[in-house]
């Protein structure tokens, strides 16, 4: 550590600490809710390029004004309430399901820590030292919101949409929660802050020597945020739009604001534990933890680097987002047993498995006493991206998410009933028609 | 999976579903960045931008007239009767030096179909049918166009087909 070299930096304490903790809350706060509001508008931008329109381009430049004015609209909108429904828990849906999207913002470091005349900030809001598993519960609760949402519509729709959210969280939950084991049993903490530190002290984003569980990870954010192709609790085509069909007005724009922001937060979660979080790649410069002990951890920090940090955040964020809308508007839905098969008979026992190998990989490291670093790195890979091909092999090979009939093959298959509905009524039947192909 | 659904047995490549969908990515990706940016032509920003409309294009009336102001229809009744939708209504008058003209003539725009028959059987090349098509109005009765507001239409009248040039040459 190049602690002895540099000037010693305390964090900011008593009402520094406290005006600096409020200026960070008000400033993220509407940065996040500004960055959701886009979001709408960016996938609505993203869909509309991929089908080779324009999409909104009406309202401000390049419709850039467009989420404001469709605000406004929810806000003046009429709400109508079902005859049925259950007034009370009906209101208190929308806010169950975006109080935790909202919430989840705390514990996510965002940029390298700034410092100021009356100490260094941390940028983060909340540095829990059980940081990821209050974010982990926390996105957990939103459930609550859709099931309740469901139930307390008097609609069948609507009801089957909240069962289905609430089987597919369990299911998806239990794969998320065994991938990011792996990133715990790596980092040796799950404090978001301390993550982002191991990666850069590993000169290696988790992404690849923990690629199994970044695969896994990636998919059960997909299940989680009930985007395409996991979007089964709204399934348009099915359920009307699932449990959100009786809801109108600001009700349903905050189920639509939750999903963005359970999307923000999951794509800064996945930069933040297998992309390195705000670490710039390559340079080293701006490897640094904080307090510990009294005594500062790693480089100095500078305000360049907080704001360079941050736009790598962001810049890593975003790819994550368009990944999201890029496969929202490709991939069809899955159909529901096909969900279960996949989150029951793929991910849970390969997410078990790469568990079980990466647990003993870390030991045998331990054990031969590797010094943390790429060396590290490399052992995993080499564990790592092999289990990876594995994965993707059986997931090609087993027809789980495969259609079923080709033209040919259907053909035949109707020929041998036909034979044998034939053969019953015994009627001669030529033994091989010849049949177009 | 219920029964009676057949799981076929098919090659990796056909029935990988990794390998196509990183397919449909790049392809929706591709199309993304060839449009980023508003940059698609395909779409035609319909109120700024209009297509360009064919000369044989049949759209709103258009009633002509000489040049002291009155209209060139001399009420002989031939559009109202070949009229297939019969949305023409005519009412002749005469004059003291025995020229007839319309007293009423009215052209229900909203029941027209826009076949040009009208047009095509006008022995004086009085009534036409026109390159134009934004008519919307606010209530029914406003589709109906008096001789008044034929006669003030400005956009030109359509080309008929000519049998001896069918393409237009």
């Amino acid at each position: 550590m190049q602690a002895a070299s540099i000037p010693t930096f305390h964090e900011v304490a008593g009402d520094a600490f406290v005006i600096a903790s409020i200026i960070k809350v008000l400033v993220v706060f509407v940065v996040v809710l500004v960055i959701v509001a886009m979001l709408t508008l960016m996938e609505r931008k993203v869909s509309a390029w991929m089908q080779d329109r324009l999409g909104p381009n009406r309202v401000g430049p390049g419709g850039l004004l467009q989420p404001a004015a469709d605000g406004l609209k929810n806000i003046l909108k009429e709400e109508t309430n079902p005859a049925e429904a259950n007034r009370v828990f009906f209101t208190l849906a929308p806010m169950l399901s975006i109080t935790p999207a909202m919430i989840t913002f705390a514990v996510i470091p965002f940029a390298s820590p700034l410092p100021t005349r009356w100490g260094v900030v941390p940028m983060i809001l909340a540095d829990l030292p059980v940081g990821i598993l209050f974010l982990l519960a926390f996105s957990s609760l939103g459930v609550y919101g859709i099931v309740i949402a469901g139930w307390a519509s008097f609609n069948k729709y609507a009801l089957l949409g909240g069962l289905r959210a609430g089987a597919q969280m369990i299911s998806y939950e239990i794969a998320l929660g065994l991938s990011l084991m792996s990133v715990f049993m790596v980092a040796g903490n799950v404090s978001l802050s301390e993550i982002v530190w191991k990666q850069q002290q590993m000169h290696m984003w988790f992404a690849v020597p923990l690629a199994v569980s970044f695969f896994f990870f990636w998919i059960s954010c997909f299940a989680e945020t009930n985007r395409l192709p996991f979007d089964l609790p709204e399934a348009e085509s099915e359920l009307v739009t699932g449990y959100h069909t009786e809801y109108s007005a600001m009700k349903f724009s905050m189920f639509f604001i939750a999903e963005y922001a359970h999307v923000l937060t999951v794509s800064m979660l996945m930069a933040t534990l297998f992309l390195g979080g705000w670490d710039i790649p390559v340079w080293q410069g701006d490897n640094m933890l904080g307090v510990a002990n009294g005594a500062w951890i790693g480089h100095a920090p500078h305000v360049w680097i907080t704001l360079l940090t941050f736009l790598a955040f962001c810049a890593k964020t975003f790819f994550f987002i368009l990944v999201f809308m890029l496969v929202r508007w490709t991939v069809p839905r899955f159909r529901y047993d096909q969900v279960m098969d996949l989150g029951w008979k793929i991910m849970l026992p390969a997410a078990l498995f790469a568990v079980v190998v990466t647990a003993a990989t870390v030991l045998a490291l331990d054990s031969f006493a590797v010094e943390y670093g790429w060396k590290w790195a490399v052992g995993l890979s080499a564990v790592n991206l092999p289990m990876l091909a594995g994965v993707i092999w059986v997931m090609d090979k087993g027809h789980t998410l495969t259609g079923s009939g080709a033209p040919d093959e259907k053909r035949r298959v109707a020929r041998e009933h036909a034979r044998a509905r034939a053969q019953t009524r015994r009627m001669a039947v030529p033994a091989n028609p010849t049949v177009p192909r | 999976m219920s029964i009676n659904v057949k799981v076929m047995k098919r090659p990796a490549g056909k029935s990988s579903y990794v390998r196509a969908t990183l397919k449909g990515m790049a392809l929706t990706f591709r199309h993304m960045a060839r449009s980023a940016g508003d940059r698609s032509e395909l779409t035609i920003q319909y109120p700024d931008q209009k297509k360009e409309l064919s000369p044989r294009w049949r759209g709103t009336h258009v009633m002509e007239k000489h040049d002291d102001g009155r209209p060139k229809c001399v009420a002989c009744g031939l559009c109202p009767t070949i009229c297939p939708a019969n949305c023409i209504k005519l009412v002749p008058g005469e004059d003291d030096q025995g020229n007839r003209y319309p007293i009423v003539y009215e052209i229900d725009e909203f029941r027209c179909i826009f076949c040009g028959m009208c047009q095509e059987v006008c022995p004086v090349e009085a009534i036409h049918v026109g390159n134009h098509y934004e008519n919307a109005e606010y209530t029914r009765h406003n589709f109906v166009y008096d001789l008044d507001r034929l006669m003030a239409q400005t956009h030109p009248a359509t080309l008929l087909w000519d049998p001896s040039d069918p393409a237009g040459e």
